[in-house]
């Protein structure tokens, strides 16, 4: 445990936040290394099921991040994402889910400074939390 | 309530001789006590052993996915709401339905009953006005209905259908003074320890037989998620994750739907309360966007719609 460092599942939509990592990347900024990057075309692809499955396979966090609301690159993705993800935080929270695990935030692909600071915060938050295991399994994965 | 027993055979009767319905559809006495079952009747001669009682709590809507015909069909407040989401959905057309709207008391809680006579099996049970009697083999014993109702009923606040083409009683007074989400408020105060502890043993028992799922007329998929593979969402076995996972997933494809019917938990041989993922979701969904499900077959569901102003706090 001693060397432990959370893994946190990260879904980008292509046209903002990714675009912030590659950005932030190339301008060679500094962000901790705990995050497993998947990139989607939009917020609004994000179901419920990759969260919860990401928490059954080991995550100890997630962070969803989209385009600022106006500037979905499929004009109301994001829209209509904001609100299955209130009602996925609150459900996830109410069975025990720690409010420091599941994270959501809008950063435009210029805003690479944002995408650090986020990805900073969000490590600290989920590391702080400590392994997960609520939502991972305790018998053998079976058919 | 026997006097509603009589006014929908006579209803069913009249509609199906007219030929206004192909089917009607509602409850008849079930083959053990507190059981009614749903019955669908498509001739007149057969409508007889229709039924109505406070033992009516499974839920009709069920029935009518992707019919094609038309059907007569009883409604209570929660059912009506129910046939409001299949329209919204489109499961089934306005005009394909002729509703009979009972104005409903409320429905009891079997499990109470059994509880109330101490296991002892019960053979028969009359209801008279706002009691009934349940009797067994040695005993006889009188309760009032007021007390022994579903917890969902107890805190409905749209006991009279939002929805029909016939009433056939006075509509009753709806309950204001009720907190429909004591129980979710209690749940909100734990901390992340104890929730987790509370829901885990809230399912531990639970043999993912699927009746809820079964029971609940907002599940008609094709293929449910938990039948699934490839990707496999969620694990067959009944490891607590996995219970976990159908129960809250169960719970999310009902967001913005559910008109806490109570169908699901009536049905559970566990005795489980599942309505306490469900409720949440119904709680959130009224506090964030003002929204009850099935109130007005016009109006699109939460989630199909947004506002620019939305909830956003909690995004960074
Ligand atoms: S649980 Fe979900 S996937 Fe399964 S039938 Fe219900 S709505 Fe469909
Ligand atoms: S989830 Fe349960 S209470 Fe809600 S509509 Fe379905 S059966 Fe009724
Ligand atoms: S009806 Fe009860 S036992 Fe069956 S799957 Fe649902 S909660 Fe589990
Ligand atoms: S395209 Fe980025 S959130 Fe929709």
């Amino acid at each position: 445990m001693e060397n432990w460092e959370p893994k946190i599942a990260t879904f980008l939509c292509n046209w903002c936040s990714y675009g912030a990592a590659d950005l932030a990347g190339v301008s060679r900024f500094q962000y901790p290394p705990n995050f497993r990057i998947i990139r989607l075309p939009c917020s609004a692809r994000v179901s419920p099921k990759f969260v919860l499955s990401a928490f059954r396979h080991g995550a100890d966090g997630v962070w969803i991040s989209g385009c600022h609301p106006g500037d979905c690159h499929y004009l109301e993705g994001n829209y209509y994402a904001r609100r299955k993800f209130a009602l996925l935080k609150g459900l996830l929270e109410h069975i025990g889910l720690e409010a420091g695990r599941l994270h959501f935030s809008w950063i435009s692909s210029a805003e690479a400074t944002k995408f650090v600071d986020v990805a900073n915060r969000v490590a600290k938050e989920v590391e702080a939390m400590g392994p997960a295991r609520f939502f991972i399994k305790s018998r053998a994965e079976v058919a | 309530m026997l006097k509603y027993t009589e006014k929908i055979v006579e209803t069913a009767k009249r509609l199906l001789a007219e030929e206004k319905v192909d089917v009607f559809i509602g409850y008849q006495k079930g083959t053990v006590p507190m059981m009614n079952e749903p019955l669908l009747v498509n001739h007149p001669d057969k409508a007889d052993t229709l039924y109505w009682d406070n033992f009516c709590g499974l839920n009709l809507c069920n029935y009518l996915t992707k019919r094609t015909d038309k059907i007569g069909i009883i409604a209570n407040g929660c059912n009506s709401r129910n046939m409001a989401t299949h329209i919204i959905e489109n499961q089934i057309k306005r005009d394909q339905l002729y509703i009979v709207g009972i104005p409903c008391e409320g429905m009891i809680d079997h499990r109470a009953v059994v509880r109330a006579v101490k296991n002892r099996e019960i053979l028969n049970i009359v209801q008279e006005g706002s009691t009934f009697v349940v009797k067994g083999k040695d005993f006889e014993e009188t309760f009032e209905k007021q007390k022994f109702l579903q917890s969902n009923c107890a805190v409905c606040r749209h006991r009279n259908p939002v929805l029909y083409d016939e009433m056939l009683g006075d509509p009753l007074e709806e309950q204001t003074d009720v907190n429909p989400y004591g129980d979710i408020e209690k749940i909100e105060e734990m901390d992340s320890e104890k929730k987790q502890g509370f829901f885990q043993r809230l399912i531990s028992r639970c043999i993912r037989c699927y009746a809820c799922r079964n029971s609940c007329p907002l599940c008609y998929c094709p293929t449910c998620f938990v039948d699934e593979s490839e990707p496999q969402w969620v694990g067959k076995s009944i490891d607590p994750t996995d219970t976990l996972t159908f129960h809250f997933l169960r719970a999310y494809h009902c967001a913005g739907r559910c008109t806490d019917c109570g169908a699901c938990e009536r049905v559970c041989p566990m005795g489980i309360s599942m309505r306490q993922f469900t409720k949440k979701l119904n709680k959130d969904t009224e506090e964030l966007f003002s929204w009850e499900a099935g109130l007005d077959p016009e109006k699109r569901p939460p989630l199909d719609v947004y506002r620019p102003d939305d909830y956003n706090d909690f995004i960074k």
